[in-house]
């Protein structure tokens, strides 16, 4: 294993060449069978794609032959950059982790789907591979749509298939019969990203790199009213607030609230910033999640009810159209929100929001309407105040602008 | 036919639930099929009508009023497609089952045809009273399907589809 | 030691057209939404159904003209 004062990041690489990443990481870390899954279980890594599932326990569900990999870097979510800017900088991070996973499950046919402006990038790292004599297993580059629910794993699947993007009704889950009915276990591209310097670095040190109890670092992606934006790898376990000061370099004083996680992420409060670390337990605690790895600041000038609503509208207009409460239920979600933020003497209340919300909640063949819903509560949560002065035909905005002047 | 229809519209008739209508429609349908197998069973044994099993499948080979015999022929092969796809409904796509189910609307009028041009009694009025009584409803009830109401909820409900 | 497994009720909501037999079946498992979708009153996503159901959930199973439904056994759900 390579010695951990060499790692410098998952974005240090200056250039995404071969050389660069073979003098940055070392080569490819070869193992045998079997201990892929250990390491990860040790590390305590847990999926970056949104669900952020334990990894180890999704690669010791997969049994069978001809299992399929499929490394997703589709990134449906639009305020998250994290995989493109990945795949653009560290193609072959991703490809040896496609690679072990690979070896791991015993699979011989691997798929790697994102938009087809990362898939340049990846077609040249393939090329070198295959010059340097990395040519098992084979890679099958396929392009996602730029749709929100183009990640979703049975639309991903049934893309690869060849038929349309969106998700299909699942009784069994992919990892037992996915692509053309064989195991198929897929993985977010920063998840193998990880898993190709935890086989470098080994667990102990991917621990280390986080905060307290949580393991390893993550990226996100910083936007909305910040001084900087963009993508950056922070550690797990970070306290909210001294992410946006050491990261964003904001000021915790001129944020209202942060969306954390993306659009079926969560907001939090301002005043909960310092008590709200970055992990799983403690965001879905408060009504987040990790999600996309996405931290979208709304400062003062903005009204959070209003970016809620729009958030909502948008998700609607994504849906599949599939399923009957989603294709009713979500338009009918998005306007009520946008009803309330947008117009005074709504007719719509609180009550009639969450009985919309509650209505579509795990009715449908995925998982769209459930974040969508997530969102919808944590904005009712944590822009209470402001839904009593919307109702009175004011809002928080004005007031705090007015106030400041 | 009217019975498929009214369980295509998802709705329930006076007195009978939608799993009755489901129900009915699908011992109707069985019904009829076995009147038809007697009627061609019959048919088989009739030394007037003179046919041979292939005109059974196989339709317009016959010697005798090859036309209209060849459309009962055709009727019952679309009856017996029809038949078979809502047999095994729980084991084929819903994309094939509709696209062979569909063709219900094709077997009617042409059983219908087969009916009157190759019917013994098909001068008699009785014969003519079922015949018109039956086109008119099957008639009214193809007309309702078409109706952008028809479905159950659909007033209610947006479209489907992006 | 009971050796059944709960059963559970899956609704494919990709081909479900919300005609509502399976709510008829079973009054005591499904309601109708207001657009015509069957709603569990448990609100699960897979809806739990009891021993004493089962028949009628494998007729629900059976007569949906949309064949949207499946029983499957709940250990993993």
């Amino acid at each position: 294993m390579t010695t951990e004062s060499t790692y410098a990041g998952l974005l240090a690489a200056c250039s995404p060449d071969l050389a660069t990443h073979t003098a940055l990481h070392g080569h490819y870390p070869r193992s045998s069978r079997g201990t892929l899954i250990r390491l990860l279980a040790d590390a305590g890594l847990h999926g970056k794609g949104g669900a952020a599932f334990s990894t180890a326990r999704k690669l010791d569900s997969v049994t069978g032959r001809r299992v399929v990999v499929i490394a997703n870097g589709s990134e449906g979510e639009p305020l998250s950059d994290k995989d493109a800017v990945l795949l653009e900088r560290a193609p072959h991070l991703v490809l040896d982790g496609l690679q072990l996973v690979a070896h791991e499950c015993g699979s011989g046919e691997t798929y790697l789907y994102a938009g087809s402006q990362q898939l340049h990038f990846l077609r040249n790292a393939l090329q070198e591979r295959r010059t340097a004599g990395l040519t098992e297993p084979l890679v099958t580059l396929v392009a996602s749509p730029k749709t929100f629910i183009s990640g979703e794993t049975s639309a991903v699947v049934g893309t690869i298939e060849g038929r349309a993007p969106i998700p299909r009704d699942r009784s069994v889950h992919s990892t037992v019969a996915g692509l053309k009915g064989r195991p198929t276990v897929v993985h977010n591209v920063e998840t193998l990203a990880h898993i190709a310097l935890i086989a470098r670095y080994g667990p102990e040190w991917f621990r280390t790199r986080g905060l307290g109890d949580a393991s390893g670092t993550t990226l996100i992606t910083l936007s909305g009213d910040v001084t900087v934006s963009g993508v950056v790898e922070i550690q797990m376990g970070i306290p909210l607030d001294q992410l946006v000061t050491q990261y964003a370099r904001t000021d915790t004083p001129s944020i209202r609230a942060v969306l954390v996680g993306g659009f079926h992420g969560g907001w939090i409060d301002a005043q909960d910033l310092p008590t709200t670390t970055m992990t799983t337990t403690a965001l879905v605690t408060v009504g987040a999640s990790l999600g996309a790895g996405v931290i979208h600041v709304l400062g003062h000038a903005r009204c959070g009810l209003k970016t809620s609503a729009d958030i909502v509208e948008y998700l609607a207009d994504q849906s599949a159209r599939q399923c009957g409460p989603c294709i009713n239920g979500m338009p009918r979600l998005a306007r009520a929100l946008s009803e309330i933020a947008y117009r005074s003497g709504s007719v719509h209340t609180q009550e009639s929001i969450r009985y919309l919300a509650d209505l579509v909640e795990g009715r449908g063949a995925c998982k769209h309407p459930d974040g969508a819903v997530r969102l919808v509560r944590s904005s009712l949560h944590v822009f209470q105040h402001d839904l009593r002065m919307h109702a009175a035909g004011a809002c928080e905005v004005n007031t705090r602008m007015g106030a400041a002047s | 036919m009217i019975l498929g229809i009214v369980t295509r519209s998802g709705r329930a008739l006076p007195g009978l639930p939608r799993f009755g209508v489901q129900n009915v429609h699908r011992a109707a349908a069985l019904i009829g099929v076995i009147l038809v197998v007697v009627h061609m069973l019959a048919l088989l044994a009739d030394p007037y009508a003179q046919l041979k099993l292939v005109d059974f499948v196989f339709p317009f080979l016959s010697d005798y009023r090859a036309f209209w015999l060849g459309l009962g022929t055709l009727a019952f092969d679309i009856l017996f497609a029809v038949s078979l796809t809502g047999l095994l409904r729980n084991l084929i796509g819903s994309r094939t089952f509709r696209l062979v189910h569909w063709s219900a609307y094709a077997l009617w009028p042409i059983a219908f045809a087969h009916g009157l041009g190759n019917g013994t009694d098909s001068r008699h009025t009785w014969f003519l009273a079922i015949a018109i009584g039956s086109a008119v409803a099957v008639t009214g009830a193809v007309l309702w399907r078409l109706r952008t109401d028809f479905v159950e909820y659909s007033t209610l409900r947006l479209a489907e589809g992006t | 030691m009971s050796t059944k497994s709960p059963k559970v009720l899956h609704i494919d909501w990709t081909t479900c057209e919300g005609r509502g037999l399976c709510t008829e079946l079973l009054p005591t498992l499904l309601t109708r939404d207001e657009w015509g979708y069957p709603l569990p009153h448990d609100r699960r996503r897979e809806p739990h159904i009891p021993a004493e159901l089962e028949t009628d959930a494998q007729r629900a199973v059976k007569l949906c003209p949309r064949a949207s439904l499946r029983v499957l056994s709940g250990q993993d759900r």
